[in-house]
């Protein structure tokens, strides 16, 4: 079980994608395991989450050579991507969406992408920059 | 605010690796991975399209290796700007993707020396990883215009998120003239 309290002090990505393996999200995560250290750089952790199940999410892994945590919204299915209003209930998984929560909880950027295209990370940097931006300017 | 477009942040210019003239009507910027094998099919398509569209096309080529997923690629990426110090960028990026399975270090230096390039030289630099910070930053350039995986395309300055195979692509190039 993680919880958005574990990171506290910490601002959090959390990438909403439909299913490991697919090509789409396999390339999104892959580009994001890359930015790693870019999004540390920049006081952020990123969590990847679907419905697929911790067996699933570790093979893939695995396969990939992830290096970022995937949660699994497995178990009441899709429970945390209902809570953030992005769960396909017609098709049993997640939209492909994107949260920035800062480090005291608040959601600062979000975006819902069409679900056959891949959203990048360039508007994620953005809303972290501004985040860290906004601190150096208090 | 975070404005939610993908356009190229990064202008072409001169100092990019260029196929064509800048002021074509249409200027198509690659994001591209040496080993990636999309980019591997990409590279044919992209050539024959070329063909197709002449004079009215400039093909931009950037490095984006994705290194977690492609071990060579990092390596590769930076063997490409070693070319181009020696004056055959492009020549050097067809062989490369012509043998995607062949780009570990003594691949790279071998297909230099098959073009007549310095070859001491070029491993010297490859040691050196003397194009480490120009690939980072051709990397970093792409992650900030919205590159989301290889290959990505930037037709005019906007990301193209349309099917890449031949004849799509070429009717939305056409779709531009």
């Amino acid at each position: 079980m993680v919880k958005l309290s574990d990171f506290k002090g910490k601002n959090v990505v959390i990438a909403f994608y439909p299913a490991d393996w697919s090509a789409v999200c396999g390339d999104q995560l892959t580009l994001y395991s890359e930015l790693l250290p870019a999004f540390e750089e920049l006081n952020a952790v990123l969590i990847g989450i679907s419905v697929d199940s911790a067996f699933c999410h570790q093979a893939f892994r695995e396969n990939r050579n992830y290096q970022m945590e995937l949660l699994a919204d497995f178990q009441p299915k899709g429970e945390v991507a209902r809570q953030y209003g992005v769960y396909r209930e017609a098709d049993g998984f997640t939209e492909r969406a994107l949260f920035v929560i800062d480090a005291a909880g608040i959601i600062t950027w979000s975006y819902l992408s069409p679900i056959d295209v891949n959203p990048g990370a360039n508007h994620i940097l953005e809303a972290l920059k501004e985040i860290e931006g906004e601190k150096k300017n208090d | 605010m975070t404005d939610n477009t993908n356009d190229l942040t990064i202008p072409v210019t001169q100092n990019d690796h260029i196929q064509g003239s800048i002021t074509a009507p249409l200027v198509v910027v690659e994001y591209g991975d040496f080993e990636c094998s999309y980019c591997g099919q990409a590279y044919t398509i992209v050539k024959k399209i070329q063909k197709e569209l002449g004079d009215d096309m400039c093909l931009v080529f950037r490095s984006f290796p994705l290194s977690q997923a492609h071990p060579h690629a990092q390596h590769a990426a930076q063997a490409a700007e070693i070319a181009d110090g020696q004056g055959k960028f492009w020549e050097y990026h067809d062989v490369l993707f012509e043998h995607q399975r062949s780009l570990d270090d003594p691949s790279l230096v071998r297909h230099a020396t098959d073009l007549g390039l310095d070859g001491a030289a070029f491993k010297t630099d490859l040691q050196k990883a003397a194009f480490k910070d120009k690939v980072q930053e051709s990397f970093m350039g792409g992650v900030a215009s919205g590159v989301n995986g290889t290959p990505s395309f930037f037709v005019n300055g906007s990301r193209y998120d349309g099917d890449w195979q031949y004849e799509p692509f070429l009717e939305y190039l056409n779709s531009l003239r």
